[in-house]
């Protein structure tokens, strides 16, 4: 079982063909795999399929892969922050699919837990909901109907995640808000490539305090992260 | 005279209880967090958090830490740290209380438009969607008419939803008043507005 890779190329050989699906965690520019979206730059690969809560910034994150126009749709729920994304969208060159935030989140919860399809009141009455099958549940108060609209798994051909440190087996840990979509992306793909900062021996993270099992994990490097801030936002010393 | 946006954020503060768990959105909700006071409330973010702290000071910025609108936030002592499926499921699951955010428009169902216009750059509706389905309550905070002059509570709303009858309660620059059966009841009038005021500048049928 050997899992580490020198270097993200080495960790995505063989991985990697045009027209695939692709599931990558971060929000925002924290927690994004960076170095492995820039392996991907370098590799060519087009017509790439984006489960993504966001597109990244015009040059950092999955915004690279749009100024090569390496992407051909993006699902996500938010992708306000990349000019060149909304160039391409408007001119019809890049599809995109908006999903509620929580709603992609447990699209890819259940694809990796093996849950084609849920139930879930996110989005009933709008647009989203157009098309999509409706089911009541008894849910409300005394037993009344709800309605809910059913949204799909998703199952993705390769996930690229980062976390904060890895032992040799691919046990993960992630640190403060740059968690967030990066579990549930890990899970949902056939294949998980995690960058980690830092490969730690086997046996030396707590097994009560693991994020994410190892079992989820194939490949894993180790790297320098750049870490962009976004909105830097501080308060006065007093 | 009416309420300004601080004084809007204050008083949408005094609807938080002790041991609230709570969801602010960007804007004016985010001024509420000054006006708590001693109530024990933890705000959530999102992205993965309960338990949001201040804005770092200058120098302790740290980019694994960061709130829904990714602005660079701190801990507390009581913070919880949990993935985005995790975080949509305490806010579908009905677990956090009350969500407090703004909005274009808002009508007398309790329908909530504020994620896109039709014609304008659509960004997308991040976790509005699913905070309005899921939590307790839900409290709009916006100013009661546009910059045109136009009432922002209608009858029906123009825009396409973010959630069909969600709105439990609407606090504006004018007043504040409830969604009822039969359209929007008044609650109070900021100070210097009367009930005639308030109607006049509402589209939406006040009960």
């Amino acid at each position: 079982m050997q899992k580490i890779y020198p270097d993200a190329a080495s960790a995505l050989d063989g991985l990697l063909h045009d027209g695939m699906f692709i599931a990558a965690g971060g929000f925002g520019l924290c927690g994004i795999p960076e170095l492995l979206l820039a392996a991907i730059k370098d590799a060519g690969t087009k017509d790439l399929t984006f489960a993504s809560n966001n597109a990244g910034v015009d040059d950092f994150g999955i915004g690279i892969l749009l100024q090569t126009r390496q992407v051909k749709k993006m699902i996500s729920s938010y992708v306000g922050e990349n000019a060149e994304f909304m160039r391409q969208y408007l001119s019809g060159e890049l599809e995109l699919e908006f999903n509620p935030q929580g709603t992609l989140a447990e699209r890819m919860r259940s694809g990796g837990c093996g849950i084609p399809g849920f139930y879930t009141k996110t989005g009933v009455g709008t647009v989203i909901a157009d098309g999509k099958d409706h089911k009541e549940f008894p849910t409300g108060e005394n037993g009344a109907m709800e309605t809910y609209i059913m949204e799909e798994g998703i199952f993705a051909d390769l996930s690229i995640v980062k976390a904060w440190k890895a032992d040799e087996t691919g046990n993960l840990v992630f640190r403060k808000t740059a968690r967030n979509f990066n579990p549930p992306a890990a899970m949902c793909g056939k294949t998980c490539v995690v960058e980690v900062e830092e490969i730690v021996p086997t046996g030396s993270l707590d097994p009560d305090n693991i994020h994410l099992p190892g079992i989820y994990v194939h490949r894993i490097i180790q790297g320098e992260h750049e870490k962009r801030i976004e909105q830097r936002t501080v308060r006065e010393r007093t | 005279m009416a309420w300004d946006r601080n004084q809007m954020a204050e008083r949408a503060a005094q609807e938080l209880e002790d041991g609230m768990y709570v969801n602010l959105g960007i804007g004016i909700p985010t001024l509420v967090a000054n006006y708590v006071g001693d109530k024990d409330i933890t705000l959530q973010s999102e992205n993965g958090m309960l338990g949001m702290g201040p804005f770092p000071y200058e120098g302790d910025e740290d980019p694994d830490l960061i709130n829904a609108g990714k602005q660079t936030i701190t801990e507390l002592n009581r913070t919880a740290y949990f993935d985005s499926a995790t975080s949509f499921g305490m806010i579908r699951g009905g677990k956090i209380a009350a969500a407090i955010l703004g909005a274009m428009e808002v009508d007398e169902k309790g329908d909530l438009a504020n994620w896109m216009i039709p014609g304008k750059l659509v960004k997308g509706m991040g976790g509005a969607m699913d905070l309005v389905a899921g939590v307790g309550r839900v409290i709009v905070v916006m100013d009661h008419t546009n910059k045109h002059g136009d009432s922002k509570l209608l009858r029906e709303c123009t825009l396409p939803l973010t959630g069909k009858g969600v709105v439990d309660r609407i606090i504006t620059n004018l007043g504040v008043l409830d969604v009822v059966e039969g359209g929007l009841k008044i609650v109070e009038t900021a100070d210097g507005v009367t009930e005639d005021d308030l109607r006049a500048a509402t589209q939406a049928t006040i009960v």
